[in-house]
C-alpha cells in the first residue's frame, strides 16, 4: 500500500470533517482512506497536463436574480425542526 | 388481476375513463404496502392518511376537468432524499431521523400539479452513498425477485417498491448510477435525464455536479411521461437549464431504422458476468433486426471514471453534509461541552460508516497539499472523460451496454470491500461525470432469475433518442413481474 496514512492525517481530517473518530473506527478509517487513495492513484497514469479542470459539464456561470422575498413567514416550521430554540432563535452552547 | 400491476400510464387512463376512482388506486398501494412491506422494506415511511386524503381531493379535481393529465390520480413513491412538505425526509440518515420539511421539492411539486398521490418516502442507501440500500439507518430493503439478494441502490427503495408493485411509479435519484443500477437489478425501467433537467431545488444534495432527479417505472412509456412531468427550468436551482423542448413523449415510436449504435468494447471486458454479456448483446441484435446499424468501438478512459468519481463525489459531499451539524434540524447529541464538541459528538453519532468514510476522504482531498494532486486531477479527467463520449457521439446515436456487471449480489455481500462495491458502477458512473442522460430497462434474466439491465446512453439533451430506442427494445418482450408483485394476484 503506497499511501500510508498516519495519525496525524486522520487527526486532522478529522478536524476538517467535524467528526470524532473512536480507536476501532479511526484503524478501519486509516486502512479505507489509505486503499481508496491507492486506488484513486490510478488517475496518474493519465498526462492531463494540457487540460482544464471541468467543474461543470455546461457552460454555466452563476444565475443573478432580484434577492425578492417569494416565500411567506416560514420562522414556526422552520423552528420546529431545531433540536433547541427559544423565542425566535435556535438555541447553541455558548460560543464565546 | 391487480390494479398495481397496471403501468402508471394503464392506471391513469382506467381513473380518466372512471372505470376505477382514485381512492380504490390508492387503497391497492397502500394494501400492497401493507401486505409486503415486511418482505421488502421499501419505504422508510409510508402516510396512508394523507393519501387518502389527497385521493379524494384529486377525484374532485379529476370530475371538474381540473386535472387531466396523465398521472391524475396515481399513486408515486419517493426517495427519502427529496424534501416533502409535512412529510418526514431522512435520507434514510439517523441525522434526519426526524426532520419534517418545511418546503417541498421541486420535481415533487411538479408531480403533485400533475396530480400525483404521494404514499409515502422510500429507503436508500444513507445520503444515497452505496449501491446495495444496505447503508440504510431503517435496515436495507430485499430485492423483490429474491430477498436474499440486495434490491441494488441508492434508489433501491423505490426501484424495490416498483418491482413490488406497492406504487404505480417512483422517484429516484442518480449521482453515478443510483437510478440505473437498481433498476437493472430489480427488473424495472430507470432513466436518469440530462444534467439540468429536473431541478435539483429540494433533493438533499450529495454531489451536486452530479445529482439528477429521475423516473423508475414498469415501462419506457411511464418513464417518458414522468420525466415530461416532473422536468422543468427552475430558478431556484442555478444549474438548471431552459430546455428548447420538453416533449419526450414523441419518441416513443417502434421504429429504429437507420440509427446509429455503438456498443463500447470496453465495457465488455474483465468483469462482466458472461449471462449479463450475453443478455445484452442479444438485446443489441434485436436492435439490429429493426434496422438499427451497430457497431463496435472503443470508448477509452473507462477504468478511470471511478476513481475520479469518488474524488469529485467525496469532495463535494464533504462540502454539503457540512450543514448537518445539530443546530438547526436533525439530530442533536445530548451531552456535550461546548459548540465544537457538540458539532463534533452530533456528526460521529448521526452519520453512519460509508457516510464518514466519504466525508472523510472527500475533507482529504479538498485539503491544502492535496488539492491539485487529487481533486483538480479527477476534474481534469473528468475533462477527458467528456472528450472520449463528445467523440463517440459525433458517430453514434446511442451507446449501448450493460447497466451493471453482474445482477443483484447477495446481502452482505459487497459492503465488506467498498471498492469492489464501487466497482460495481463501472458502467454508470462515467455518465454522470459527462451530465448525459441513460437508461436501464429488463433485457433477461440470468440462471439465478434475477434480472439483467440494458443501458442506453445519449449525447446531452438526446432522452428522445434513448427514449426511441428503449422503446423499440422493449417491443420485443413481455414486462416479468417479480414474484413478490405476484404474491397479491394469488
Amino acid at each position: 500500500m503506497a499511501n500510508i496514512i498516519s495519525d496525524e492525517t486522520i487527526e486532522y481530517v478529522g478536524i476538517l470533517a467535524k467528526l470524532e473518530l473512536d480507536g476501532q473506527e479511526r484503524e478501519r478509517a486509516k486502512k479505507d482512506i489509505g486503499e481508496m487513495l491507492d486506488y484513486i492513484d490510478k488517475l496518474n497514469e493519465l498526462d492531463t497536463s494540457d487540460v482544464e479542470p471541468m467543474s461543470h459539464v455546461f457552460p454555466v456561470h452563476n444565475v443573478f436574480r432580484e434577492d425578492v422575498v417569494k416565500n411567506g413567514d416560514g420562522r414556526k416550521q422552520t423552528l420546529s425542526n431545531a433540536p433547541d430554540s427559544r423565542e425566535d432563535g435556535f438555541v447553541v452552547p455558548k460560543t464565546i | 388481476m391487480s390494479l398495481m400491476s397496471l403501468t402508471a400510464v394503464e392506471l391513469g387512463k382506467k381513473i380518466k375513463a372512471k372505470e376505477v376512482s382514485v381512492e380504490e388506486a390508492v387503497q391497492a398501494a397502500l394494501d400492497a404496502i401493507a401486505e409486503k412491506e415486511d418482505k421488502v422494506n421499501s419505504f422508510v415511511t409510508v402516510d396512508a392518511e394523507k393519501a387518502l386524503e389527497r385521493a379524494g381531493q384529486i377525484q374532485k379535481d379529476i370530475d371538474n376537468g381540473v386535472l387531466s393529465g396523465p398521472l391524475a390520480g396515481v399513486p408515486v413513491a419517493i426517495k427519502d432524499n427529496m424534501c416533502t412538505k409535512g412529510m418526514l425526509t431522512t435520507c434514510s440518515s439517523k441525522i434526519l431521523g426526524n426532520f419534517v420539511p418545511p418546503y417541498t421539492a421541486e420535481a415533487v411539486r411538479n408531480l403533485e400539479k400533475a396530480g400525483a398521490v404521494i404514499l409515502g418516502k422510500t429507503n436508500m442507501d444513507e445520503f444515497a452513498m452505496g449501491s446495495t440500500t444496505e447503508t440504510s439507518f431503517y435496515g436495507a430493503t430485499k430485492n423483490p425477485w429474491n430477498p436474499e439478494h440486495v434490491p441494488g441502490g441508492s434508489s433501491g427503495g423505490s426501484c424495490a417498491a416498483v418491482a413490488a408493485e406497492e406504487c404505480s411509479y417512483a422517484l429516484g435519484s442518480d449521482t453515478g448510477g443510483s437510478i440505473r443500477q437498481p433498476s437493472s437489478f430489480c427488473g424495472v425501467t430507470g432513466l436518469k435525464p440530462t444534467y439540468g433537467t429536473v431541478s435539483r431545488y429540494g433533493l438533499i444534495a450529495y454531489g451536486s455536479s452530479l445529482d439528477q432527479i429521475g423516473p423508475i417505472a414498469k415501462d419506457v412509456t411511464d418513464c417518458a411521461v414522468i420525466l415530461e412531468a416532473i422536468a422543468s427550468h427552475d430558478k431556484k436551482d442555478s444549474t438548471s437549464i431552459g430546455r428548447d423542448s420538453y416533449d419526450f413523449t414523441s419518441a416513443l415510436t417502434d421504429d429504429v431504422a437507420g440509427m446509429k449504435i455503438g456498443i463500447p468494447r470496453d465495457y465488455f471486458g474483465e468483469g462482466l458476468g458472461t449471462e449479463v454479456r450475453d443478455a445484452v448483446l442479444a438485446a443489441a441484435g434485436e436492435l439490429k433486426k429493426k434496422g438499427a446499424i451497430v457497431e463496435e468501438f472503443d470508448l477509452s478512459l473507462v477504468e478511470y471514471a471511478i476513481p475520479a468519481y469518488y474524488v469529485i463525489a467525496c469532495a463535494e459531499a464533504s462540502s454539503n453534509l457540512a450543514r448537518f451539524d445539530g443546530v438547526k434540524y436533525g439530530y442533536r447529541t445530548e451531552e456535550f461541552e461546548g459548540l465544537h464538541h457538540m458539532y463534533k459528538k452530533t456528526r460521529s453519532e448521526g452519520f453512519g460508516t460509508e457516510v464518514k468514510r466519504r466525508i472523510m476522504l472527500g475533507s482529504f482531498v479538498l485539503s491544502s497539499g492535496y488539492y491539485d494532486a487529487y481533486y483538480l486531477k479527477a476534474l481534469r479527467t473528468k475533462a477527458l472523460i467528456k472528450q472520449a463520449f463528445d467523440r463517440a457521439f459525433e458517430k453514434y446515436d446511442v451507446i449501448l451496454g450493460p447497466a451493471a456487471p453482474t445482477t443483484a449480489p447477495r446481502l452482505g455481500d459487497s459492503l465488506s470491500d467498498p471498492i469492489k462495491m464501487y466497482l460495481g458502477d463501472i458502467y454508470t458512473i462515467s455518465v454522470n461525470l459527462a451530465g448525459l442522460p441513460g437508461i436501464s430497462l429488463p433485457c433477461g434474466t440470468d440462471a439465478k432469475g434475477l434480472p439483467i439491465g440494458l443501458q442506453l446512453i445519449g449525447d446531452c439533451f438526446e432522452e428522445k433518442k434513448i427514449l426511441r430506442a428503449a422503446y423499440a427494445f422493449e417491443q420485443t418482450r413481455e414486462y416479468a413481474h417479480s414474484p413478490l408483485a405476484a404474491d397479491v394476484m394469488l
